[in-house]
């Protein structure tokens, strides 16, 4: 009956109620809603980091990130490859031949990283070949193809079918040097890696840098799932142990860092709504509370034990927390479902967002689990905000709160 | 056999700047079945002795027993489940829990004393019936008179099965046919199931159907008169 006195009481004083339970609702709307934006911005870095920048695990010479000359070879090319595909959860493999370098267009020049790929085997691991927005992706048997990305395009002002000269040392020492066609242009949601990245035939740049056959600087495995990126890279490690094995999380710390304190930073975000809305709810029930004075003398004087009055206006407080806190994580849902199918266009911003790697259009995301925490941290909110209420119940003097004129 | 029993009992309230004797050595015994009326002016301490009875104040000094226990010898807690199992309450504003209906607020002290709920609900019908009020089980006391809520505070003090009902000013809000309804049905209680009623009151039609009643005046008992 406790439960039912609670629930009947909540609707005893309609619009107090209805307007506490307005705040509760909109302020977790718009705070799970937040979380969903965030988190939606967050799994498309993510999933750019992965799919086209540095799929989930890298695989190097052991001493090539720390000095990424292009002496510091993957020999063998082909058996590393072939063990790593042999490896279970391992969706694709791509080796790639690296030089970091200038790049000359007839009017100006900058410095880019050249990736020799595999079109075919490269097109498996990363998306390059579906961010062209104008080109194409390898197609034509042509000697020297290069694709480079819209913002080094205007950079070098060049266009489709200009040309680029790449000037490299080759392996033996020598300066030398290749005039590139660009036969694509991409575009990615981060603009520093258009203009640092260009990509030639991985044959091109062997011939180039005059580099023995089965040799690559670089392998870049893409996995069934990114859950499976720690077995796999421990496994990995232990069967290439002469090789750096690298994971996303290794290469890209930034993207990782985000991942990473995204729980935190939510977690304080909620946190600070409900700290807000704890006052709201503290002032309710307490005016509640002094409203009943009469009503909890009388139940105090007729046996109603402390534990049970003070459960009582504690049932209340989490029932009104909890309801409003559901109509929040619904109405924060509808806009999460709505936006996950829509997008929201950051368009005003792009510049500084794609500058950071994100896209401008965000998908909303957001997890069950996410919602379940927060409906706990909501009812961890209410029992907080009944203490107050209900201890000041409990220090009622029954003889004297029967007598009080309301 | 006495069911109440009080020695010397003195209330001093000191919480103004001038100390008032509420009570001022009280020696009062009530027996099984009795149906008692406490009369005497404003400020006579009237309530007082009636909060003093009900375990709702405790008094400077005296002693308080109820079918034998001394009440001023039992926690808080203690004397909250004393009062739940053995002290009838009726109030002047009737004081029922205005989210319940009729039944559930006489079904709510038995539910307090975790009796199985078909037990209480038989019991809550019943006792509705015996008030006059087995068709208005459903109804909320808003829906319900003066004299409708009063009856269903005089059912609900008695679903707990107590030693004895106190009843403070219980027709101050009541008509005159709604006050002799409720006299009559809290008499026939009295008289039927042997229930003991001690009322404090001003009003004359209480006093003439006492059938003991004692006065007071500045906190001392100044007569003590039985009717046959």
């Amino acid at each position: 009956m406790l439960l039912a006195i609670a629930w009947r009481n909540i609707w005893r004083s309609r619009t107090r109620s209805l307007v506490i339970l307005i705040a509760i609702t909109l302020g977790l709307a718009s705070g799970i809603f937040y979380m969903a934006f965030y988190k939606g911005m967050l799994d498309q870095r993510i999933n750019s980091a992965i799919k086209t920048e540095a799929s989930h695990i890298q695989i190097h010479h052991a001493k090539y990130l720390t000095n990424p000359d292009k002496k510091f070879v993957i020999t063998s090319t082909d058996s590393v490859v072939q063990a790593i595909r042999a490896e279970e959860n391992v969706k694709a493999v791509s080796s790639r031949l690296i030089v970091n370098t200038m790049i000359q267009s007839p009017t100006t020049g900058s410095g880019v990283k050249v990736t020799g790929i595999d079109p075919t085997m490269e097109a498996q691991v990363t998306n390059l070949h579906s961010k062209l927005i104008d080109g194409s992706y390898f197609e034509e048997d042509r000697r020297n193809p290069i694709i480079i990305g819209e913002k080094l395009a205007e950079k070098l002002k060049v266009k489709l079918k200009s040309k680029l000269v790449i000037t490299v040392q080759d392996m033996a020492g020598n300066i030398t040097g290749a005039a590139f066609k660009v036969v694509g242009i991409y575009e990615t949601s981060n603009t520093s890696f258009d203009e640092k990245n260009v990509f030639v035939r991985q044959t091109d740049l062997s011939r180039l840098l005059a580099i023995g056959e089965n040799t690559s600087h670089e392998i870049a495995v893409l996995l069934t799932q990114n859950e499976q990126l720690n077995p796999v890279a421990r496994k990995l490690r232990s069967e290439l142990s002469n090789l750096s094995v690298k994971t996303w999380r290794e290469i890209m710390p930034e993207v990782s860092l985000l991942e990473s304190s995204f729980g935190l930073t939510m977690y304080i975000f909620i946190g600070i709504i409900l700290l807000a809305l704890l006052f709201g709810i503290v002032n309710t029930m307490l005016m509640a509370v002094l409203e009943r004075t009469k009503e909890l003398g009388m139940l105090m004087a007729i046996g109603m034990n402390r534990v049970r009055v003070f459960a009582m206006i504690m049932l209340e407080t989490v029932m009104l927390s909890l309801f409003g806190g559901l109509c929040g994580i619904i109405l924060g849902w509808l806009l999460n479902l709505y936006f996950g199918a829509t997008g929201i266009d950051l368009g005003a911003w792009s510049a500084a967002y794609k500058s950071m790697g994100f896209d401008t259009l965000v998908y909303t995301r957001l997890s069950w689990s996410i919602s379940l925490q927060v409906a706990i941290m909501v009812m961890v909110t209410g029992i907080i905000a009944s203490i107050y209420p209900a201890l000041k119940a409990l220090r009622l003097k029954p003889g004297e709160a029967i007598r009080i004129d309301m | 056999m006495n069911v109440i029993e009080v020695k010397q009992l003195k209330k001093i309230y000191n919480t103004t700047e001038v100390k008032v004797n509420a009570l001022n050595g009280v020696d009062l015994t009530f027996e099984q079945g009795e149906f008692a009326a406490i009369v005497g002016p404003s400020g006579s301490g009237k309530t007082t002795l009636l909060n003093m009875l009900g375990g709702l104040d405790e008094p400077t000094e005296g002693e308080i027993r109820i079918g034998g226990t001394n009440i001023l010898e039992l926690s808080s807690s203690k004397l909250i489940d004393f009062r739940l199992r053995n002290i009838g309450f009726v109030f002047q504003a009737y004081n029922l829990i205005p989210v319940l209906t009729a039944l559930e607020n006489v079904e709510f002290i038995m539910q307090l004393q975790e009796v199985p709920k078909k037990e209480r609900q038989q019991r809550a019908i019943a006792l509705l019936e015996q008030v006059g009020l087995g068709d208005r089980t459903n109804s909320r006391p808003s829906k319900l008179s003066g004299g409708q809520q009063q009856r269903v505070a005089v059912a609900r003090a008695l679903a707990s099965k107590p030693k004895f009902v106190l009843a403070d000013e219980p027709t101050a809000n009541l008509d005159s046919k709604s006050t002799a309804n409720l006299l009559d049905i809290m008499e026939e209680l009295n008289r039927k199931e042997n229930i003991t009623f001690v009322f404090s009151t001003h009003d004359q039609r209480v006093v003439n159907k006492a059938r003991r009643v004692i006065t007071l005046e500045d906190g001392q008992i100044i007569s003590d008169l039985k009717k046959e």
